[in-house]
């Protein structure tokens, strides 16, 4: 044996703990999430940041001040820590809440904006994504391009005091609700040598002249996608993303955000507590609920472990790359014990309970391995870090 | 505090680097092929306090964290090292100090397991005992007394688990070295220790088996070209790297969590039952995954991939097998119940 080991990378950052200020805040949101079940304005379901939009809701919350938490106070935010944060996503997400309408504004869009906006986007928007009144959608995937982003081919031209925007963006969650969205186009001609050159970031208003919004159904009927088209849409220079011809880089670091967070591995949780209540006072379910529950702590430990890096300044893509791929078979193995351990058909007419939740997790299940970059893709980045690629 | 200039517990990150260094370059020096105790290496652990690293001084040790072991304990099973680092530091070790008992000097070893005990006689038979034909001394919890064994004055039956580790079967009949009443509680502790210490070597192993799959899959050339390049090797690679991952992140958050709330803390108690299922999941993933890529030469004994992936398979099943620490935590969720099973989790 040689003595030296193979050098690999670090695949996930060093354990954290939360500081202890957090438990105060856990509690105060775990108070208030559990009076707002109580008083029947919700019912916890599986996959609640896709589907569950509720505007009452996110204002809600804006008006305790979880939203927005990590943008400064003079934009309208709270200027806490992503760690914070983290604590309030996953009170959330775990009591199967409805974040649905401020999700992506809060996630993705409010980080995306302090990091590469202007002063001027970031005073029109910022308030209002951290008052849960702002709601935002990403305009990424296209027809022809999906797991291939490089290969969008929406077209932004340069014409007077801006751009006009031709193409069509398609998968976009929540366009037919949503105030704006950050639509990645083709500035300069496609070059086969440096595909990743030429692409720009716009913020497109989605109520702007010459944008279309056409629903697609999921295969529950329900809608949450949509089809957007563009016909020559004027976007001024006021609101271009960060730098033309960086869009690339940009998206890329909106994607570490995006990847290794607690959404990533508790879609399904709900459906994990209605197991349990099925199974509580039974004997003979435990090593398989013991098996559910070692995963998950784990996986939590390491999407917590990424949020600390990211605190500390870093962008870990491959272990969020490596918790995503995790997280999203996860939340598909808790619906295989579910089925395995509880004998109940799955009801998406039921009002609430198992048979609800499996449902809904089940109709859910193919969009947890796909949306935010395919788990194939995924493990295309790992072996790219262990150096295969 | 010797050779390694380690003072103190809580050490810090920057120093915890240094400690990785010092336990890669110590277990990588020593890594070789044989089976068997490396007394070369022992004798290095012991000059550079690694051996006893979280005693405290008055037993010889180092007073480091068990974040600082759950670093050396990763090395060590990352380069398959031959000596019982665990059974004497977290486990002998801290076992006889805790009930009072001077230690001896050398490696240790321990066992929870029944013998009879009269006065200083005990009489009795301790299966799977690792490492004892090598060690100095055999602690043993047994009923309400520790007892500690010299090997040499007892019956020793060699026996070895898959990767060809001591486990012997110990049998005695006689005056012990000493026989002390046990202090409160150390049959969990004891229990939570040897799992804690059993999923950092098993996170240690697994990434030390992925090194290896990788470092083949860039060196073995078939249709032309390496076969790291070939997509579907790369899928299983990632696939054996997020497990390796799993390992790591919950073996080390495990020992975290211990390091700051204690052995007697429930979320300690979840935190390693977690941690051993978690880790022994992923050895079987890894295991499977890197022979597949190895191919026929991996399955063979003159290649060192089976010095990972023996030890992958023997040490899930030791210290409580992952179906076992399952039914422990699943019984625990239950009884907390729907509304209790989230709180658990964030604890
Ligand atoms: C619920 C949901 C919400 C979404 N929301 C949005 C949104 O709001 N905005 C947005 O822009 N997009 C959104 N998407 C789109 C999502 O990002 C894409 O679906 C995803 O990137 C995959 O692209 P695709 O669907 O075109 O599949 P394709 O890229 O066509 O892939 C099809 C299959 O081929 C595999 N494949 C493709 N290329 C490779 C390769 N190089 N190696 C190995 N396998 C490969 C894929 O893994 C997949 O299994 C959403 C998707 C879902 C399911």
């Amino acid at each position: 044996m040689t003595a030296t080991l193979h050098r690999l990378p670090d695949l996930v950052p060093p354990p954290i703990e939360l500081p202890p200020r957090t438990s105060a805040l856990r509690a105060e949101v775990r108070a208030f999430l559990a009076e707002e079940q109580a008083a029947g304005l919700w019912t916890p379901r599986a996959d609640v940041w896709l589907s569950g939009w509720d505007e009452r809701f996110s204002r809600e919350l804006g008006q305790r001040g979880w939203l927005g938490m990590t943008i400064p106070k003079e934009y309208g935010g709270h200027g806490a820590s992503a760690l914070d944060r983290y604590v309030v996503t996953e009170e959330l997400l775990a009591a199967g809440a409805p974040v649905a309408a401020h999700w992506i504004a809060d996630r993705q869009i409010g980080p995306t904006l302090l990091r590469f906006g202007t002063e001027e986007q970031r005073q029109r928007f910022l308030p209002g994504i951290a008052r849960g009144e702002v709601y935002f959608g990403i305009g990424m995937s296209e027809p022809d391009a999906g797991s291939d982003l490089a290969a969008v081919r929406t077209r932004a031209e340069r014409v007077d005091g801006g751009w006009e925007l031709t193409g069509t963006k398609v998968w976009t969650s929540g366009a037919h609700h949503a105030h704006a969205f950050f639509a990645l186009a083709r500035s300069a001609p496609r070059d086969e040598q440096h595909r990743h050159a030429g692409l720009s970031q716009f913020i497109v208003l989605l109520d702007a002249p010459g944008v279309q919004i056409r629903p697609i159904p999921l295969l529950t009927g329900a809608h949450h996608f949509n089809e957007v088209v563009f016909d020559r849409v004027f976007v001024p220079d006021g609101m271009v993303l960060g730098e033309v011809g960086a869009g690339w880089k940009q998206v890329t670091s909106e994607l570490a955000f995006e990847r290794s967070g607690p959404e990533r591995f508790l879609s399904t949780f709900p459906l994990l507590v209605a197991l349990v209540g099925e199974l509580a006072g039974t004997t003979g379910a435990e090593r398989e609920i013991g098996g559910l529950v070692a995963r998950l702590w784990t996986l939590r430990r390491m999407s917590l472990a990424v949020a600390g890096s990211l605190e500390s300044g870093e962008a870990p893509e491959l272990a969020a790359a490596v918790v995503k791929e995790l997280g999203t078979r996860y939340e598909n193995e808790v619906i295989d014990v579910a089925r395995l351990l509880v004998a109940v058909p799955p009801d998406p007419g039921a009002e609430s309970g198992f048979a609800r939740l499996l449902a809904d997790a089940v109709l859910h299940a193919p969009g947890f391995t796909l949306r935010g970059g395919t788990n194939e893709v995924l493990r295309g980045i790992v072996a790219r870090g262990l150096g295969l690629r | 505090m010797t050779g390694a200039g380690m003072t103190g517990s809580g050490m810090t990150t920057s120093v915890n680097t240094e400690l990785q260094e010092l336990a890669e370059s110590v277990f990588g020096d020593a890594a070789s092929s044989d089976t068997g105790f490396d007394a070369g290496l022992w004798r290095t652990l012991e000059e550079t306090g690694l051996a006893r690293l979280t005693l405290p001084a008055d037993a010889g040790g180092s007073e480091g964290t068990f974040e600082d072991a759950a670093v050396v304990l990763a090395a060590a099973g990352a380069h398959a090292a031959r000596v019982p680092l665990v059974e004497t530091d977290l486990l002998g070790g801290w076992l006889l100090h805790a009930a009072g008992v001077p230690l001896p000097d050398g490696p240790l070893t321990a066992v929870a397991g029944r013998l009879e005990v009269d006065g200083t006689t005990v009489r009795g038979e301790l299966p799977r005992v690792p490492w004892a034909r090598d060690s100095a001394g055999v602690a043993v919890l047994t009923g309400a007394h520790v007892v500690l064994l010299d090997p040499r004055a007892a019956g020793i039956t060699e026996g070895t688990n898959l990767a060809e580790e001591p486990r012997d079967t110990v049998a005695v009949a006689g005056p012990a070295v000493a026989v002390v009443a046990a202090p409160d509680s150390v049959a969990a502790e004891l229990r939570l220790r040897a799992a804690l210490g059993r999923a950092l070597l098993l996170a240690g192993a697994a990434r030390g088996a992925l090194a290896a799959g990788v470092r083949y899959a860039g060196e073995r050339v078939q249709f032309g070209r390496p076969i790291g390049r070939f997509q579907a090797v790369q899928q299983q690679l990632a696939l054996a790297a997020g497990e390796v991952a799993a390992a790591s992140a919950a073996a080390s958050a495990a020992a975290r969590v211990a390091a700051d709330v204690g052995f007697a803390a429930p979320a300690t108690r979840l935190a390693v039952a977690a941690a051993k299922s978690r880790a022994g999941e992923a050895a079987g993933a890894v295991a499977r995954i890197v022979h597949q890529v190895h191919g026929a030469i991996g399955f063979t004994r003159e290649h060192d991939l089976r010095l990972w992936t023996t030890r992958l398979w023997a040490w899930r099943e030791e210290d409580g097998s992952d179906a076992e620490w399952n039914t422990d935590l699943g019984a625990t969720v239950l009884a907390a119940g729907p509304a209790g099973l989230w709180p658990l989790i964030t604890g």
